[in-house]
């Protein structure tokens, strides 16, 4: 890093149109960047950190346009500059890395062909000369068969090593500045590492800047010198990484840190011999001919909750729709209470299906649109309770209270005039309404920003205590389950690999892929990072096990 | 490529058996009719013997499984049948007109319709395909609206209203082209073309529009994936971004939005050679029907469904030949 | 035509000029310096069309009657856009002061196409609820003692008659009554039509969704054969054999077209109504409703339908549009509504000749194109609302 400027934007307003109408997306930001450095952009969906990242290649998509303000590139001024100019600087001295690269690479081109055309057409290198160099990008981002990759077809080739490819076009004409959008949000867990881990080697070792977009904090102490925070559009603080981790000044962003620092008090362990509220026992189960679970087993006991986790793809869903019976298992059983349940929703009694409630993780497709939020809540509770008129009423209300919404204000409300956050206890309350024992909460908070998704959490914790609730609780996020969880089960190809006591799963010697889970999630420590890597041996951060095609 | 080979092998076999069925369904809807077609040839005062007779003659005294084979036998080998006008005026005259032959009658005519939609095509095709680009790449501008507005209205206009307009100010306004295409064999190709102007140009208006509106309609979508966005944040030129980026992946819906239109001009085709009184299969068609002649019906239904059912499965395939996911398998 | 190509490219070299005048007089401003050839081209030929347009209007209001005829239409044309999209202007100005807050809110955002549409529907529906009441004669009244054939115009001169502003066909009855009938006939008869093949397809569609299985299978390939044959030609195949049927069973043949139609186009409703139907089946709330162990009544009535009355709604009226325009066509080729029902397809076939004396007498060539231009105008205004609406749904995600 050199103290010369390279990026300045001052006073920058942006606005984005809907229905004739401008409306503020970005207001009044300045953004400094000397060369070398590495700027972190952070803030919850709708803050504006995508739309500025673009700002500062002057570029704006359909229907958002800068209303005010500069962008100095390098002393060039982007937004006065004409097309031609611009398109000299931009895939030349400033590139930019998209969210899905599986998406932003053109599918009817190989992958090299899409890396080369930047240096060809910039006449920074020829065609052979490009694609020697492209091979060894893709060796120093360690990507497997460096020599062959490139001559795939974007759709063969995987989603983290295609993210990988395309930090490597964005290097090709070895810009001075690149914008990286969430280039790790779409991947899980351990194949992010790999992506992180070379990315920031390869901006180190060219010197380059970059603004690093994100709305994940963990992974942004890892990537930035710097930390811009972003709140609806609005700066909240800029700081150097370190301070502003150890401490930070406005509220928003101390809120914001402490999310992390939710933890509920641990239980005593479970009585021996007590029966579990559910118990899985040894289930397969298959979509069509395909197996998807193979021998699952678990106990859940009454009061507690258990964390399944595991990555994609893993069956930790599939054995939610074993046990509400969407999908009859091929083998083995459900018990709840004791007693077996019919493996087909279709064949259980009212009552059986009353015991075990769902609560989604979309709360937008998991509530009618065309029903009020009353209407909702009242089905179950007519449904199974048998309740009507005013007493269905009183009912409503007092869930509504329940879940910390005042029923004379959300009675009447449609769910798009709802929050996420919001939308999210209206499903809460639905699943309430049945007067449950168990409720699976799948990834219920992996589609909500970090404060909201606390609240939930938090909501969802004191409600298992009031009314002693067993939760199912599936998720692929650590950070939850270390907040909420009394036991934890791993799950990966439809196995169960691990189980136990949220303090044991917590705690060294594990399962191998627990280990490699439990240590890929980013931590708020700036040196976390470099000390993994360092644990693990340079050769061996991607774990060639996890990230086969 | 073996696999995109199965893929449209099977497309194709699944073309030919739509084919069959179809040809079923039109040979059971014709022969719904009540009563016999030897009475509806001879009229009321007809004898049984001579109803016989004929009914032999057709072969209408087998039963309908061996009528629909031998029918669809005489099909492939060309062999359409007898038109029942023909053959009733053969009756009366005592003489053979040298034209009985369904298959005779609608070569020459099936030729006019293919050059009709052929000129329609060289119009339509360029034209529209232009625009929608312009369109696409124009999008929301007065020029944008303005086509909007033109297109929708001519989707939602009549054929017969398009064409009378056009004959109002072509041919009677301003005499340009003649209002009626009286077309004949061994005419020269310049008049032929000048005689075909109005048909072509009233279908090349319906098609344009629904073919332009399909095209912007690709192309915005195109445009606003996320890889173009790159294409464009790597400092290419625009003519780059287009002829590089966007065209291979364009290429697929436009080629569908042709083929697609095409078998729309066959609907339209009937209409506006009935306006035009232009010698194509179309105003046999409808003549047939006003005439009940049910043979030449059922063959000219059987070459519209063919027409319709091949160009929809051109377009299928060559947007499966397009798709680089299934060119290059994993 | 070279007078054409030569005026094409007489505006190649203006449009250099606009763009080059452009760039000087605002000193390069980023509009002008990066503007593209084919952009300034484009803005010079607009302004080209539409100065021939006023010079046009300005020949069809000429003193010379020859003139004056040969630009008549072009004239009633460009007055009949100006009126109607006044009309359509002050219709929105009424609709944002009168009436509840939710109409006043969709009228505030809506396109000027749109309100035109509403107008117009609105116009033809009154026309086909009173024609009795507004027509003067009725639709099959030969009026004793006036001639056939009065020519349009009601200029005695001209041979015309003051009573029959519209003339009178070729059996002496009043065409303005017919053609006032026409919408009660024609577009009655068109919605009938398209009522039931919505009852026809999006049941089953909706079915077919809910259920799956071998019921979706079998109407589902069934619906794939039928749609492998062109609709016009199926309709004219069917109609054809239903025209021996009628007189044998009775039953008039624009009963058996309005079935025959509604079977043809419940196919299209179908494919639509499954697709809505799967993708709101696969909702979470849906699944949430299964697992509360909800019958098939209230997923249908309760879940399904208030999602889909919005696409289903835009298609009934894309559906009325195709229905309208086959039966239109189908009676200009003489087998659609029978006479003596008046119809406008009938109209425009029965008066098209009078096209040809449009030259001479302007007014005997309207009353066809009125017949064949009422057709129009309403699937025009039918398309302008659905095309708003369908534009409204998917603008949210934008």
């Amino acid at each position: 890093m050199s103290d010369e400027i390279l990026l300045k934007m001052r006073d920058v307003w942006l606005e984005g149109r809907s229905d004739e109408t401008w409306n503020p997306i970005i207001n009044d930001v300045d953004l400094t960047l000397k060369k070398g450095e590495v700027l972190g952009l952070i803030g919850e969906s709708g803050a504006g950190k995508s739309t500025l990242g673009l700002a500062a290649m002057g570029y704006t998509r359909d229907g958002v346009r800068i209303s005010k303000g500069s962008v100095e590139f390098d002393g060039i001024d982007l937004l006065t500059a004409s097309a031609a100019v611009k398109r000299a600087l931009l895939g030349k001295r400033i590139a930019y890395v998209a969210q899905s690269a599986a998406a932003s690479f053109n599918p009817a081109h190989k992958l090299m062909d899409q890396h080369v055309e930047g240096p060809v057409q910039h006449g920074v290198m020829g065609r052979g000369e490009s694609e020697a160099d492209g091979i060894e990008l893709y060796a120093k981002l360690r990507l497997p068969n460096p020599d062959e990759i490139g001559f795939r077809y974007p759709h063969q080739v995987s989603g983290g090593q295609l993210q990988r490819c395309m930090t490597a076009m964005a290097m090709s004409c070895r810009p001075d500045l690149i914008i990286f959008d969430e280039p790790t949000t779409a991947l899980d867990v351990t194949t992010q590492i790999e992506v992180l881990a070379s990315i920031r080697d390869i901006v180190e070792q060219f010197n380059t800047a970059a603004i690093y977009i994100t709305h994940d904090l963990a992974v942004v102490a890892q990537m930035a010198d710097t930390i811009k925070v972003l709140l609806k559009g609005d700066e909240v603080e800029t700081a150097d990484t370190r301070v502003m981790l150890a401490t930070p000044t406005q509220e928003y962003t101390k809120s914001l840190w402490a999310v992390r620092s939710f933890e509920r008090p641990l239980k005593s362990a479970v009585q021996t011999g007590s029966v579990p509220v559910v118990s899985v026992q040894n289930i397969d189960a298959s979509y069509g001919t395909v197996p998807v679970l193979h021998d699952v087993s678990f106990d859940m006991h009454e009061g507690r909750t258990v964390a399944v986790v595991g990555e994609s793809g893993s069956g930790k869903s599939t054995a939610a729709r074993c046990i509400t019976g969407l999908l009859p298992p091929t083998a083995g059983q459900i018990m709840v209470d004791g007693d077996v349940m019919p493996p087909d929703y279709r064949k259980r009694s009212k009552d059986q299906l009353r015991q075990v409630q769902m609560i989604y993780q979309m709360a937008d497709t998991a509530l009618n649109p065309r029903m009020s939020i009353g209407q909702i809540i009242a089905r179950p509770v007519e449904f199974y309770l048998g309740l009507k008129g005013a007493e269905k009423r009183k009912k409503v209300d007092a869930l509504l209270e329940q879940i910390e919404l005042e029923p004379s204000q959300y009675y009447h409300r449609l769910p798009s005039e709802l929050s996420g956050g919001q939308k999210q206890r209206i499903g809460i309350a639905r699943a309430l309404a049945a007067e449950p024992k168990f409720i699976i909460c799948d990834e219920v908070t992996s589609a909500l920003d970090q404060l909201v998704a606390e609240g939930i959490l938090r909501l969802l914790a004191r409600l298992q205590d009031e009314l002693s609730l067993t939760y199912m609780f599936i998720t692929h996020d650590l950070a939850t389950v270390r907040a909420i969880a009394d036991e934890v089960v791993v799950m990966k190809d439809g196995r169960v690999v691990e189980q136990g006591p949220k303090v044991e799963m917590f705690t060294p010697p594990h399962h191998a892929y627990t280990d490699l889970l439990l240590s890929s999630v980013p931590e708020m420590d700036p040196d976390w990072l470099t000390n993994l890597l360092a644990e693990r041996g340079v050769d061996n951060i991607g774990d060639a096990a996890v990230d086969k095609m | 490529m073996g696999n995109v080979l199965t893929i449209i092998l099977q497309r194709l076999a699944l073309g030919l058996l739509t084919l069959l069925i179809v040809s079923i369904v039109i040979f059971i809807a014709v022969n719904l009719l009540p009563g016999d077609f030897a009475e509806s040839i001879l009229g009321q005062g007809a004898t049984p013997e001579a109803v016989a007779s004929i009914r032999k003659d057709l072969g209408l005294d087998q039963p309908l499984v061996v009528r629909y084979f031998d029918w669809l036998g005489g099909v492939l080998r060309g062999d359409l049948g007898t038109s029942f006008a023909q053959a009733n005026f053969a009756s009366f005259t005592g003489t053979d007109s040298g034209a009985t032959t369904v298959a005779q009658q609608i070569a020459p005519r099936f030729a006019n319709t293919m050059f009709l939609a052929m000129i329609t095509a060289m119009i339509a095709v360029p034209f529209s395909i232009f625009l929608g680009v312009l369109a696409a790449l124009y999008r929301n501008t007065v020029f944008d609206r303005a086509t909007n507005i033109f297109t929708l209205s001519s989707i939602s206009s009549p054929e017969f209203f398009v064409a009378y307009i056009l004959i109002l100010f072509l041919a009677v306004l301003n005499p340009i082209f003649p209002s009626l295409s009286t077309i004949f064999e061994g005419m020269p190709l310049i008049e032929r073309v000048e005689r075909s102007m109005l048909p072509a140009l009233t279908l090349t208006l319906v098609v344009t529009a629904h073919m332009m509106r399909m095209t912007r309609a690709a192309i915005i979508n195109l445009l606003a994936s996320p890889y173009i966005e790159m294409a464009r944040l790597k400092g290419l030129s625009p003519m780059r971004v287009i002829v590089k980026h966007a065209l291979p992946n364009a290429l697929a819906p436009i080629i569908n939005v042709i083929a697609l239109n095409l078998a729309y001009l066959i609907t339209g085709v009937v209409v506006v050679e009935v306006v035009f009184v232009y010698p194509g299969i179309g105003q046999l068609f409808v003549d047939s029907v006003q005439n009940r002649d049910i043979p030449v019906v059922q063959a000219c239904c059987l070459i519209f469904a063919t027409a319709f059912i091949l160009l929809n499965l051109t377009a299928d395939i060559m947007s499966i030949l397009s798709n680089p996911r299934l060119r290059h398998p994993k | 035509m070279i007078w054409f190509v030569a005026a094409l490219i007489g505006l190649a070299a203006v449009a250099w000029g606009f763009r080059f005048a452009g760039q000087a007089v605002t000193g390069n401003a980023p509009k002008f310096r990066d503007m593209p050839y084919g952009v300034a081209y484009g803005y010079v030929l607009g302004a080209a069309v539409l100065a021939w347009l006023v010079w046009a209007y300005m020949q069809g209001r000429s003193d010379d009657q020859a003139i004056a005829n040969k630009f008549f239409f072009l004239r009633i044309a460009i007055e009949g856009f100006i009126i109607f999209a006044i009309a359509a202007w002050l219709f929105r100005l009424l609709g944002r002061s009168v009436g509840t807050a939710r109409s006043k809110k969709l009228f505030r955002s809506m396109p000027l196409t749109a309100s035109f549409g509403i107008l117009t529907i609105l116009i033809y529906a009154i026309f086909a609820i009173f024609a009795g009441l507004i027509a003067p004669y009725g639709q099959e009244q030969i009026i004793p003692g006036v001639a056939a054939n009065i020519i349009p115009g009601g200029d005695p001169e001209l041979g015309g008659n003051p009573d029959f502003p519209l003339g009178t066909d070729q059996i002496g009855r009043d065409i303005l009554s017919r053609l006032i009938y026409g919408a009660q006939n024609t577009v009655g008869i068109a919605f009938a039509t398209t009522v039931l093949a919505f009852l026809l397809g999006g049941t089953l569609g909706f079915l077919a969704a809910t259920l799956g299985g071998w019921l979706d299978q079998l109407l589902s390939r069934a619906v794939d054969v039928l749609m492998a044959i062109p609709s016009l030609i199926f309709a004219l195949l069917l109609m054809t054999i239903a025209s021996v049927w009628a007189p044998e069973l009775g039953i008039p043949l624009t009963v058996f077209m309005v079935v025959i139609i509604a079977v043809i186009d419940s196919t299209r409703v179908y494919r639509l109504a499954r697709a809505v139907g799967q993708n709101i089946v696969v909702m979470d709330y849906i699944e949430a409703a299964k697992l509360r162990g909800e019958g098939l009544g209230y997923l249908v009535f309760k879940e399904i339908l208030p999602n889909a009355t919005a696409p289903l709604l835009a298609e009934f009226g894309l559906r009325f549009c195709f229905v309208f325009l086959t039966i239109a066509a189908l009676s200009f080729l003489g087998v659609g509504i029978q006479p003596p029902l008046a119809d406008w397809g009938t109209m425009v076939r029965d008066l098209g000749g009078f096209v040809n004396f449009a030259q001479f007498a302007p007014m005997a060539a309207t009353a066809p194109l009125l017949a064949a231009g009422a057709i129009a105008l309403l699937t025009v205004a039918v398309n302008f609302v659905v095309d708003w609406m369908l534009h409204k749904s998917s603008g949210l995600k934008e």
